[in-house]
């Protein structure tokens, strides 16, 4: 497979070394571009049919059994030849030969390339030794002007099939570029599969399920961005959550809330894309799409701006989003005040649930959280990011109801070296995070 | 010979057309608005029609039936057009032959002229058959085109047009092109080459390929090269050429005098309504006026039309005036603040009559409007104060020579004559000018700041540009029908300033 690749890229590379492409406007120009491109495409391309001939039995998979099939089909040697002779004649070393009829004015028009009845090497003599009057004209070797319309005049002619040929070229190109588009997609599994062997991670191929089922369970997930980022194996984390429809996430303040989102929606979105994922053991339902509310950094002096900005992001996502799609919501609507955030995330919620979109939800939000636990409905989940009793992180979720407290505190008192709470501005238990803590440093 | 005339009932009598625009159409703007009307159409020449008012009920009739057929039909409007267009391929072309080198070239384009003239001719035939005309103007012409076009030699002129045409498009021929030569030879079935190449690659197409848009061919033009390729050609297949050389020189000046006049005249109707069309968009009224040779005149809503045409592109309202005279009433004067629209509603008075006299729709929703015999105007010109006396002594003999000229069926629309003298001497020079309007018992509109002018005797009539009386500074642009003040106005202007003598009263004790 990595030898197939090699051909695509080496497509580039020859044409770049050689100042091979299709310049200029002219049609004589665009068609000895084009010829030059074709002539090398066709090497390129007898290569790509050798290595079919040779490895095709070596794979199993159906889509390459048809690629190769395809390539041997399409790409025989009487074809090659075709398209050879093709290159030769359009080199037309014995003269352009055009068909014309007369416009309006009596002005030539409807210019078309012709091809002589032989190709054979005296085409020219044969065509006019038919016995039908035949008039020529030499032009003046100092009739600059004349060898101009000349000139012209071919290009007329030639104009129809260099567009041709310089499509051609083009086509081929393209189809080297999506072969390499497409190769460079496993070859890019297969580079991650390797790293994240490498780190002792584990990948499994996923379980899909049809997109009407509710089917969430897995064992294990990590996030890929994290894992290779820290260049070690990170925690990973175990949930069933089939037939559940709205997931909420709540509890400790860097307990691993955005990791564990954003490894779900990686997990989904790679499962999409016929891929591994990051997990021991991974089964989903497919989604029609997969949306994301992800609060941003913004500077905080812009409360108002900041929440307008959250309505447009997910007013923009309800103009898109259809039944069956996923939505990861992190802390949304926290930029305004949590009665109204609740309030908010309530109504949007219940409206998308009612339109089958799963959502996962991870918020700070106690009012809003606890009202989905207390109507106790059996599509919800709810987990939690836990902490040991002495206030380290797990970075485990697990199920668990929403607490009235983020432990904001615990972040607060690592930051601020401190034991006491003395120092804490008003204590408010909820909706304390670690970067409104922070600036009493 | 033209038999039939569209704008003219008698196309015989030799009407007299000014080249150029009289000194009152630019006081009145209506210089503007008549290049407005023509720009574009400058080939037709058609500015002489609009400068030329007519003086005869019957003839303005006549202009305004074809008007209204044409303005009633948007079906008829765009055959008219398109009718016009293909005139204009058809000089386009005849004009190249007299430009061209080449002799088949030359021939070629006279015969495509042919072509376009002859499918013009009967595709207006069909046209005009189609509608319901009612002008006397498009039935006559209507008539005229009929007989001709189902004449003997038209039609035996579009057949063998067509013929030669046929014949020469059939011919297919090949160049075959080598450096620095090429021959030319009949085509003998080679087949296409482009369609093969594009076949045998086409299964690598992936998307919609990309176009490959080469240097534009020249549209039309013949180089000596090519002259010689078609001389060739003409060598090969000389039957269709001589065809054509017969073609040619049987049909010479083919074009129809009264079809040629038909498409000038025409002209005139549609250059009008289409200048119309964008402000009649903007909810302003036409109508066609009832002309009159009595002095009874009103207007409803009328506008001056080169002020509307100057707004067209800007959100500003024009406004619409009345006025009306009856019984003696002959004279209007237009008293009130500066920038209220006197001007304006003066120009409208004399635009209103010269296009009713030109047979237009004018701008207004009902209009009955006099005939006249001349329009003068005498509007201030820019003030120059190095000229003073010289410009009292010019306004003289300006004003001489109108009264000099002026008939009881002429109109004189004064704007602001004596503001550089003193009020006193104003009033004096006015009052012995306005006896002898009053004398001839003519239409006039005079815009003076003189209130003692508007109240003179039975035949004036006072008019007064107002303002907001809430804010004395925002002008209405309405000029209605009362007693001159100008003093009202500028009390209410001193109100408020909190000027008046009780608030500076109380101002000041306060």
């Amino acid at each position: 497979m990595r030898a197939i690749y090699q051909i695509p890229i080496r497509a580039r590379e020859m044409r770049q070394r050689q100042w091979l492409g299709i310049f200029g406007t002219s049609p004589s120009s665009v068609l000895v571009g084009a010829r030059n491109m074709l002539r090398l495409h066709v090497s390129l391309l007898k290569e790509l049919k050798q290595i079919a001939d040779q490895y095709a039995p070596a794979f199993t998979s159906r889509g390459f059994q048809r690629f190769f099939r395809m390539i041997q089909e399409e790409l025989d040697d009487a074809y090659f030849a075709v398209v050879e002779e093709h290159l030769k004649a359009l080199e037309f070393r014995d003269g352009v030969l055009l068909r014309a009829e007369l416009g309006r004015g009596n002005e030539g028009t409807n210019y078309i390339l012709c091809k002589p009845y032989s190709n054979g090497p005296n085409w020219l003599q044969r065509v006019l030794g038919k016995g039908s009057p035949v008039y020529s004209f030499t032009i003046h070797p100092r009739d600059d002007h004349g060898a101009r319309a000349l000139g012209e005049l071919r290009n007329k002619g030639i104009k129809g099939v260099a567009g041709a040929l310089a499509q051609s070229a083009d086509h081929i190109e393209s189809f080297l570029q999506v072969l390499r588009q497409e190769l460079g997609f496993y070859i890019a599994g297969l580079n991650l599969y390797e790293r994240l062997t490498a780190l002792g991670e584990p990948v499994v191929f996923p379980e899909p399920a049809p997109r009407e089922e509710r089917r969430l369970s897995f064992a294990g997930l990590y996030d890929v961005c994290l894992a290779l980022t820290m260049g070690q194996r990170v925690v990973g984390n175990t949930v069933q959550a089939d037939g559940k429809e709205l997931v909420f996430i709540t509890g400790a303040n860097k307990g691993g809330k955005s990791t564990f989102l954003r490894s779900i929606g990686q997990a989904q979105l790679m499962m999409q894309c016929g891929m591994f994922v990051p997990a021991e053991f991974f089964a989903a339902n497919i989604c029609t799409g997969i949306f994301t509310h992800f609060k941003r950094e913004e500077d905080a002096s812009m409360q108002s701006g900041k929440f307008d900005e959250e309505l447009r992001r997910m007013s923009a996502i309800v103009e898109t989003i259809r039944p069956n799609a996923l939505l990861l919501c992190n802390e949304s609507f926290a930029s305004t005040n949590e009665r109204e955030g609740s309030e908010i995330a309530r109504q949007i919620i219940n409206a998308l649930l009612e339109h089958r979109v799963k959502i996962f939800y991870v918020t700070h939000m106690y009012e809003l959280a606890r009202g989905f636990f207390e109507a106790g409905l059996a599509n919800t989940l709810f987990l939690r990011a836990d902490r040991r009793p002495d206030g380290s992180r797990t970075f485990q979720l697990l199920e668990g109801e929403p607490l009235s407290t983020s432990f904001g505190i615990d972040i607060y008192r690592r930051i601020f070296q401190t034991g006491s709470l003395a120092r804490l501005p008003a204590e408010q238990g909820v909706g304390l995070s670690a970067k409104e803590a922070r600036p009493a440093a | 010979m033209v038999s039939v005339s569209v704008l003219f009932p008698k196309p015989g009598l030799d009407v007299q057309l000014e080249e150029e625009a009289g000194a009152f159409l630019k006081d009145l703007n209506l210089d503007q608005v008549i290049d407005a009307i023509t720009a574009g159409k400058q080939a037709y020449h058609l500015k002489p029609f609009f400068y030329t008012p007519l003086h005869d009920l019957e003839a303005i009739r006549y202009r305004q039936e074809v008007m209204q057929d044409i303005d009633e039909d948007t079906a008829l409007a765009s055959r008219l057009k398109s009718f016009a267009d293909e005139m204009v391929i058809v000089r386009r072309y005849l004009s190249l032959v007299e430009n061209l080198e080449f002799n088949y070239h030359k021939k070629g384009w006279f015969l495509e002229a042919a072509l376009v003239y002859s499918a013009a001719v009967r595709r207006l035939m069909q046209d005009l058959e189609q509608s319901a005309l009612r002008s006397r103007g498009l039935r006559a012409f209507r008539d005229f085109l009929r007989a001709y076009g189902y004449s003997e030699a038209f039609q035996s002129f579009a057949e063998e047009a067509q013929e030669v045409k046929r014949r020469l498009s059939e011919l297919k021929y090949c160049i075959i092109i080598q450096p620095g030569r090429f021959k030319v030879k009949m085509y003998e079935g080679e087949p296409d080459y482009s369609v093969e190449v594009e076949k045998t690659f086409e299964k690598f197409k992936q998307h919609a390929p990309k176009e490959y848009r080469f240097d534009p061919d020249r549209t039309s033009g013949m180089n000596h090269i090519e002259a010689q390729i078609l001389e060739f050609v003409s060598r090969l297949y000389p039957g269709p050429f001589a065809a054509l050389d017969r073609f040619c020189e049987r049909h010479a000046g083919f074009v129809d005098e009264t079809i040629r006049a038909f498409d000038r005249e025409i002209q005139f109707y549609i250059a009008y309504l289409d200048f119309i069309a964008d402000i009649r968009h903007r909810g302003l009224p036409f109508c066609y006026p009832e002309v009159t040779a009595g002095r009874d005149v009103y207007v409803r809503e009328g506008f001056d039309l080169a002020l509307a045409h100057a707004l067209h592109h800007t959100s500003n309202p024009v406004i619409c005036n009345d006025f009306f005279l009856q019984g003696p009433e002959r004279i209007i004067v237009v008293t009130g603040p500066n920038q209220g629209g006197k001007t304006t509603f003066a120009r409208m008075f004399g635009q209103l009559h010269y296009l009713a006299d030109l047979g237009c729709p004018v701008p207004a929703r009902e209009a009955r409007l006099a005939l006249f015999d001349h329009i003068f105007t005498h509007f201030e010109q820019e003030e120059d104060i190095r000229n003073l006396r010289g410009k009292l002594e010019d306004d003289l003999i300006r004003i001489h020579d109108i009264l000099q000229h002026a008939t009881p069926n002429s109109i004189v629309v004064l704007n602001e004559v004596f503001a550089s003298t003193t009020v006193k001497d104003a009033v004096l020079l006015s009052k012995a000018i306005m006896e002898r309007l009053v004398e001839l018992d003519l239409l006039c509109v005079w815009v003076t700041f003189l209130d003692e002018l508007s109240s003179l005797n039975e035949k004036t009539v006072s008019m007064v540009s107002t303002v907001l009386e809430e804010d004395p500074s925002q002008r209405t642009f309405k000029i209605i029908r009362k007693p001159a003040d100008g003093l009202a106005y500028a009390i209410s202007l001193v109100r408020k300033h909190g000027l008046t003598y009780e608030q500076i009263k109380e101002r000041i004790s306060a």
